[in-house]
């Protein structure tokens, strides 16, 4: 078998290459999410009670939503071009071949995200750059892309794959919007770590589970 | 068991793996490919049922069948893509349920579709193949395998852009990169150009004959007839027929296919 990290290293070395040329993930993560925010926005209205109130929740739909697209791109890339025989074929675990997959979707979010964050910060009027808030951000988008990479795969052989994502993602990822917004809220509101450290641990065990469970069953996704 | 190959002229063990990850076989019987009571259902569909086939080290099988009769399932079963519902399958020495990866390192497929991302270049394309097999020597590999194909003018050029014809091309050096002892082909000629049908004939033909093993599907009766020393005819998810390929001739192949299958070739 070959080596686990390189063949990894391989994998995001590829989806990168084709995200710089496509710029799909990318670019449909960012449209969907700049709307989603400048339409809240205008929907709440100049109000800083109302806004600061919604502004967790606002920001969480948006970076939900914006990476179900994300995350069946990923694999659309994949299936489309018959690559994911491909893939297959290769003597690599399928565990690296997941945790490749993931690292990708989870390196695409985060960079979304991260160029999301001043505009969020300028809609609402509320500075978002704290380390606690940074955490919570890295913390949701390893939970999303570790069980959104497994879902998206299962997904991806589906005939109406683009619901059949959303439809398996959202319901599972309740507890890290949950936890999220809860944590977001108290960063926003300049709250102590203490009021973070519960939905931080919700996240956190969310992560360790959904990860370990899904470089499990991905083999038995990929296979017919 | 170890197997030592070497096709692009690079020494080896299978795959060209390097001696500290040389494999051993499974043990068995030394059978390029064996398959026992192979059976796979989809869903209420039954498309392989208890199928056997024996191939022998350096033959060249060539397989006919109508549409539906499971030559690709049976590709595919062969090449780990598709689990077997029941039945015992051993490439190259090595089971299938226990040691796919080492399967994997054994065969190359070339399939309807090229298996290339249309957004890397040619020689991205091989380069990230290569990686995945963690292959040693890649660049002079890549070199090889793409000259033996007639694909290194168009390695530069991003595979979306390239001919039906020079996709298959890049596919079959893609196939043959980790140097696999076992070839499964699932009608490679398919839009492939006059040349490289040529190509390869000659890849296939007498200058590696009995260097590889090659299991071939295929619709073309002249084509296939002039590559395999052994012939085979599906029907019905089985082998209905497997002859040597000096005891078939056109007429004996084509009163075959029609009395096992029920249609003419």
């Amino acid at each position: 078998m070959t080596k686990f990290w390189p063949t990894v290293a391989a994998l995001m070395w590829k989806d990168i290459m084709l995200e710089l040329r496509t710029k799909d993930i990318v670019i449909s993560i960012l449209a969907f999410a700049l709307l989603s925010l400048v339409i809240f926005n205008f929907a709440l209205g100049p109000s800083s009670q109302i806004t600061s109130a919604v502004a967790p929740g606002v920001l969480w739909v948006a970076f939900t939503f914006a990476g179900v697209l994300g995350l069946t791109r990923s694999f659309v890339l994949e299936k489309d071009q018959g690559n994911l025989i491909g893939l297959m074929l290769t003597p690599t675990s399928r565990e690296a071949i997941y945790v490749g997959k993931m690292l990708g979707s989870f390196f695409f979010m985060l960079m979304s995200e991260i160029i999301l964050l001043p505009v969020f910060a300028v809609l609402f009027n509320i500075s978002p750059f704290r380390l606690e808030l940074l955490l919570i951000i890295l913390l949701a988008t390893i939970g999303f892309a570790s069980i959104g990479t497994l879902f998206s795969a299962i997904a991806i052989n589906t005939k109406s794959r683009e619901i059949m994502l959303p439809m398996l993602f959202l319901p599972i990822v309740v507890p890290i919007i949950i936890g999220a917004v809860m944590a977001s809220s108290t960063a926003f509101e300049s709250g102590p770590w203490s009021d973070m450290v519960k939905p931080v641990q919700l996240i956190v065990v969310f992560d360790v589970v959904a990860l370990i469970f899904s470089a499990f069953a991905f083999e038995h996704v990929l296979q017919e | 068991m170890i197997l030592r190959v070497g096709f692009l002229g690079l020494e080896g063990t299978v795959g060209n793996l390097a001696s500290s990850d040389m494999i051993e076989a499974d043990g068995h019987d030394f059978l390029a490919i064996r398959v026992r009571g192979l059976t796979k259902i989809y869903g209420p569909q039954v498309v392989l049922k208890d199928l056997s086939l024996d191939l022998a080290w350096g033959n060249f099988l060539i397989v006919f069948g109508p549409n539906g009769s499971g030559k690709t399932t049976l590709i595919k079963v062969l090449a780990t893509i598709s689990r077997p519902t029941d039945g015992e399958v051993m490439v190259a020495g090595f089971d299938l349920k226990k040691n796919p990866a080492a399967v994997r390192r054994n065969i190359g497929l070339v399939t309807h579709q090229p298996l290339l991302y249309g957004d890397l270049t040619g020689i991205e394309n091989l380069r990230f193949h290569g990686r995945m097999f963690g292959l040693s020597n890649l660049e002079q590999r890549i070199e090889k395998a793409a000259d033996l194909m007639g694909a290194t003018s168009f390695l530069g050029r991003k595979a979306s852009i390239l001919s039906h014809g020079m996709q298959k091309r890049l596919s079959l050096a893609r196939a043959i990169l980790h140097d696999p002892p076992i070839l499964l082909l699932d009608e490679p000629e398919t839009g492939l150009d006059q040349e490289a049908l040529e190509m390869l004939g000659q890849m296939m033909g007498a200058g590696e004959r009995g260097r590889r093993t090659v299991l071939m599907v295929t619709h073309s009766v002249e084509r296939g007839l002039a590559l395999g020393n052994q012939v085979a005819i599906m029907s019905g998810g089985k082998i209905a027929f497997h002859e040597d390929r000096s005891h078939v001739d056109e007429d004996i192949l084509k009163s075959a296919y029609s009395r096992f299958t029920g249609v003419a070739l």
